[in-house]
């Protein structure tokens, strides 16, 4: 074509070449255009995905509503708590829990993998509402808390251990960030984790690693268990968080508890028979529902749950 | 942190995106961030080389296709400029010519389409096949190292070895291999054209090269630093997220959402820094870029005039020589780019040969006897391990188990009872003193028949996704359904099994997670009974399961240590007290041995360690 019109003398060879260039130049602009079409179909499929997380609800009531602390402090009350997570009475994974805890007292939760002892105390912190019946804490429906006034007053040891990269004094501190050095070391000394942070190189400047990798379990739930102390909670819970300390240990720990916390409530949940059996009261769970509640020597009498743990575990002939 | 992000380093440098495709204004440097510098570059890609091995071949038919296709891609300018010459000015148009050239301009356009196609398929075939070698090679290492290997690294670790860094080696053979050949043939090619051509323009049009390298030097320097320090800060960012994910219910627990959210936006914020200063800095390459092939065309268009009006050149040479210097400017880019590719490539293929490398676990001996139907008689000789020479975690440990006897290891967390388990099974070899079962030293039989004979019994019983007549047949795949369900009746599984939906066909899913603890333990039970080990080694679970099933796990496990030398990590009360022979271990060594009434009456550590933790039983 571009021949027959150099050869008529309507158009010359220059445009020709520049029509070629043109040519090139549309046939780019059309790939590139596939290509970012096709990259925003992609980017349409991820941002679909972000606002999938976007969309979820806050369901919590953030209640900021102030109010004055009518109980006592420290005291919590389950009445009649039901809970389920999805939300349905049939899947109650924890059902018609009703106890008194009173300030100071130290009490044992023990019950078999998967009878909801971990559900039970994460309520208590609002991590979770109830589904039915009421959950209060110094006296006061915790659903009239906000959420962060409460976990103020609440200190929690987990039962996986979370540290965070930083120095175990940052770590400590993460407790409580107007905590001087003397508090904290007071907290890893009732923990027992004063002798062997002291016996690092570094001392309490000593790296964690991601996850903790550099200390052993044990030691970690110490330092956790520290992390939790210089808060100053008015309730404490250890969530299964000495399975990994030696039973030794695990006693001097309980003592010094025992010592400094006058007026701290304390949540102990335990594997171990031998950790709660000298706490004020135990609560027995199986399968979502309390089969006992009592002391060691009153368990032991009446509640068969209690004996058959304590029978695997201890052994008949002692009875 | 740092280990941790290693990990993905190099294959999440976020590529500016920029235009990659054929012609345009110039083509533009891709930059692919800073890639990972490889230790021993030349050693490894000699490695890489022999992996190549019959695929050489096809590497040959495909760089005849590339040469050809060179060829023809160089010709197509020269045809171009003969049609314009077909058409010049002044002259009738020579119809006969111009329609041969725009048939061989049209033959040509095609042919290259289809060895581009071929090129890249028969490339797709051999980088697949390199690279399945190389995964099925380090898969199969994995299987032969030792415990402890894995024990020193991070299961993401190994796991990003295995994806990334064999996915930067795939990449890297197919990109490059291909680019580098055809670059390098097109570069000397083109040259040569330009130069036969005109070597006038040649030189007119070569001025521009120092200028293009200049620039792209100065550009690359300072955003490889700056790609540095983005893949830094996307690491800390990374890392934060990780932590507080994971950890979530502490930081809602005590309060620090605030904290969380306000340290994250200074990582971001110094993320957005960086990343905003590279990003500009790249985004210049491309227009500078430009004007310096403009330039360049500038330069052919002047020279190529004052020639052509002095007839010492036709115009067509001059159109030929303006596709020539573009198709001149893309290789020397993408060959830029190509060495980073390849650098990466080359770390990653790097950190994969690191692992094949690793020591195995040695092979049996030539010698090596097959344990067959052993007695389960274990000695072990002043034993000591370390994972490190110089530090020893069992020292020294002396002890006789006599068939079917139960030996108890008792004593706190880390004192070293699992690893000396673990040495009877020689997933650890001692590092001095031996172990003889059956008055063999355990080295002299073969490790398949060693294992063989023990059974497992562990506090978390592992599953494989499948029915559960497959994880019970496990330790013996012979075994026929009635010898299965005898298995399961024996260690009371087939209650918990015959209210499945689908009985002994119930398929698990990953790691039995719809089963319960005691569940699983029920049937790593039967999976012991269907095998019939001579020895047995039982971890006692710490945690209670419940009740009911406890019972059950209780009175298997009684009846299947019947006649078996049984080792057993023991937590319970009742389960030390049965046992033959209690060793009580601390710091790596026996602190006391003896059975229960024996140590009692020693009133030694055993008998503190018993009145601490059981004291209140004896109270009640």
């Amino acid at each position: 074509m571009g021949g027959f019109g150099v050869n008529n003398g309507t158009m010359q060879v220059g445009h020709i070449i520049a029509f070629i260039n043109y040519m090139t130049q549309i046939s780019t602009s059309l790939m590139m255009i596939s290509m970012v079409f096709n990259m925003f179909v992609r980017a349409r499929a991820s941002t679909f995905r972000i606002g999938e997380v976007f969309a979820v609800e806050e369901n919590t009531s953030w209640n900021s509503l102030k109010h004055e602390v009518t109980g006592e402090r420290g005291r919590i009350d389950f009445e009649n708590v039901t809970f389920s997570y999805t939300g349905q009475v049939q899947d109650a994974v924890l059902k018609n829990i009703t106890f008194t805890i009173y300030p100071g007292e130290t009490v044992g939760i023990i019950g078999s993998t998967g009878s909801g002892k971990s559900t039970l105390v994460n309520l208590i912190p609002r991590f979770y509402d109830v589904t039915g019946g009421t959950l209060k804490v110094d006296g006061v429906d915790v659903r009239r808390f906000h959420p962060h006034d409460l976990r103020e007053k609440i200190a929690i040891v987990p039962q996986k251990n979370i540290l965070f990269t930083g120095s175990v004094r940052e770590n400590i501190q993460w407790g409580n960030e107007r905590a001087g050095m003397d508090e904290i070391e007071q907290a890893a000394r009732l923990a027992e984790a004063h002798d062997f942070i002291s016996d690092a190189p570094e001392g309490y400047d000593t790296m964690i690693g991601q996850s903790g990798v550099n200390f052993s379990g044990g030691q970690k739930q110490r330092i956790s268990i520290a992390r939790a102390l210089v808060r100053h909670p008015e309730i404490l819970i250890l969530d299964d968080s000495t399975s990994a300390v030696d039973v030794a240990t695990e006693m001097r720990i309980k003592a010094a508890l025992k010592k400094y916390a006058k007026g701290l409530t304390c949540l102990l949940i335990a594997q171990r028979i031998t950790s709660v059996m000298d706490t004020d009261k135990i609560i027995v769970l199986d399968e979502g529902e309390v089969a006992g509640l009592g002391t060691h020597e009153e368990l032991l009498e009446k509640c068969r749950v209690y004996q058959e743990i304590y029978q695997s575990q201890i052994g008949k002939e002692v009875l | 942190m740092a280990g941790k992000t290693n990990g993905y380093k190099g294959n999440q440098a976020p590529a500016p995106i920029l235009p990659m495709g054929r012609p345009g204004g110039g083509g533009a440097a891709r930059f692919r961030g800073p890639a990972e510098k490889p230790k021993n570059f030349k050693g490894t890609l000699n490695r890489l080389w022999a992996y190549f091995g019959k695929e050489r071949n096809w590497l040959s038919i495909i760089l005849v296709f590339i040469v050809a296709d060179s060829i023809l891609t160089l010709c197509i300018p020269y045809f171009i400029g003969r049609a314009v010459d077909a058409m010049s000015p002044g002259r009738k148009v020579n119809f006969n010519l111009l329609e041969i050239m725009i048939f061989v301009l049209a033959a040509a356009y095609i042919a290259d389409a289809v060895l581009t196609f071929l090129q890249g398929w028969l490339m797709a075939g051999v980088s697949q096949r390199i690279v399945r070698r190389l995964r099925s090679h380090l898969f199969q290492k994995l299987q032969k190292l030792p415990v402890a290997f894995f024990d020193a690294r991070t299961h993401s670790e190994l796991m990003s070895r295995l994806s990334n860094d064999i996915d930067n080696v795939s990449n890297t053979i197919s990109q490059s291999t291909t680019q580098l050949m055809s670059g390098v043939i097109a570069l000397v090619g083109t040259l040569i054209m330009m130069i036969i051509l005109s070597p006038v323009l040649t030189i007119a049009s070569l001025c521009t090269v120092p200028l293009v390298f200049l620039l792209t030097r100065t550009i690359a320097k300072r955003t490889s630093v700056l790609f540095k320090n983005n893949q830094a800060e996307l690491g800390r960012l990374n890392g934060h997220i990780e932590e507080t994910i994971s950890g979530i219910e502490v930081v809602k627990a005590f309060n620090h959402e605030e904290k969380a959210i306000q340290e994250f936006e200074e990582v971001n914020q110094s993320l957005l820094k960086v990343g905003l200063r590279a990003q500009i800095w790249t985004g210049f390459l491309m227009p500078l870029m430009n004007v310096i092939n403009n330039f360049g065309f500038a330069m052919i268009a002047v020279v190529g005039g004052v020639l052509a009006l002095n007839n010492m050149i036709t115009v067509g040479v001059i159109a030929s020589f303006l596709t020539y210097s573009r198709q001149f400017v893309q290789p020397l880019n993408n060959l830029a780019n190509i060495f980073n590719v390849l650098q990466s490539g080359v770390a990653g293929a790097e950190r994969v040969f690191e692992i094949l490398d690793e020591k195995e676990e040695p092979d049996d001996s030539k010698d090596a006897a097959t344990l067959q139907d052993p007695k389960g008689h274990v000695v072990f000789e002043h034993v000591s391990f370390g994972y490190r020479e110089d530090v020893p975690i069992i020292k020294n440990i002396s002890f006789e188990a006599k068939p079917g006897t139960r030996t108890a290891l008792v004593g706190p967390t880390g004192a070293g009872k699992t690893t000396i388990v673990n040495l009877l099974t020689r997933f650890y070899d001692v590092t001095e003193g031996r172990i003889f079962i059956d008055g063999k030293d355990i080295r002299a039989y073969t490790r398949d028949s060693l294992r063989r004979s023990f059974g497992f019994v562990l506090q978390d019983t592992y599953l494989f996704s499948g029915t559960i007549k497959e994880n019970i047949k496990y330790g013996n795949p012979e075994a026929t359904d009635e010898e299965v369900e005898e298995a399961a009746r024996l260690a009371h599984a087939d209650i918990f099994i015959n209210r499945m939906p689908d009985k002994y066909e119930t398929v698990l899913s990953e790691n039995g997670g719809n089963l319960s603890q005691g569940q699983r333990q029920l049937l790593a039970i039967a999976r012991v009974f269907l095998a019939k080990p001579a020895l047995l080694i039982l971890d006692e679970a710490t945690s209670s399961i419940d009740t009911r099933t406890e019972r059950y796990i209780q009175d298997a496990l009684l009846s299947i240590m019947e006649g078996r030398t049984s080792f057993i990590i023991a937590h319970r009360l009742n389960t030390i007290r049965d046992a033959d022979n209690i060793m009580v271990i601390d710091h790596g060594q026996i602190i006391e041995q003896g059975n229960h009434d024996e140590l009692m009456a020693r009133r030694g550590s055993y008998y503190h360690m018993f009145y601490n933790q059981f004291k209140n039983v004896e109270e009640a």
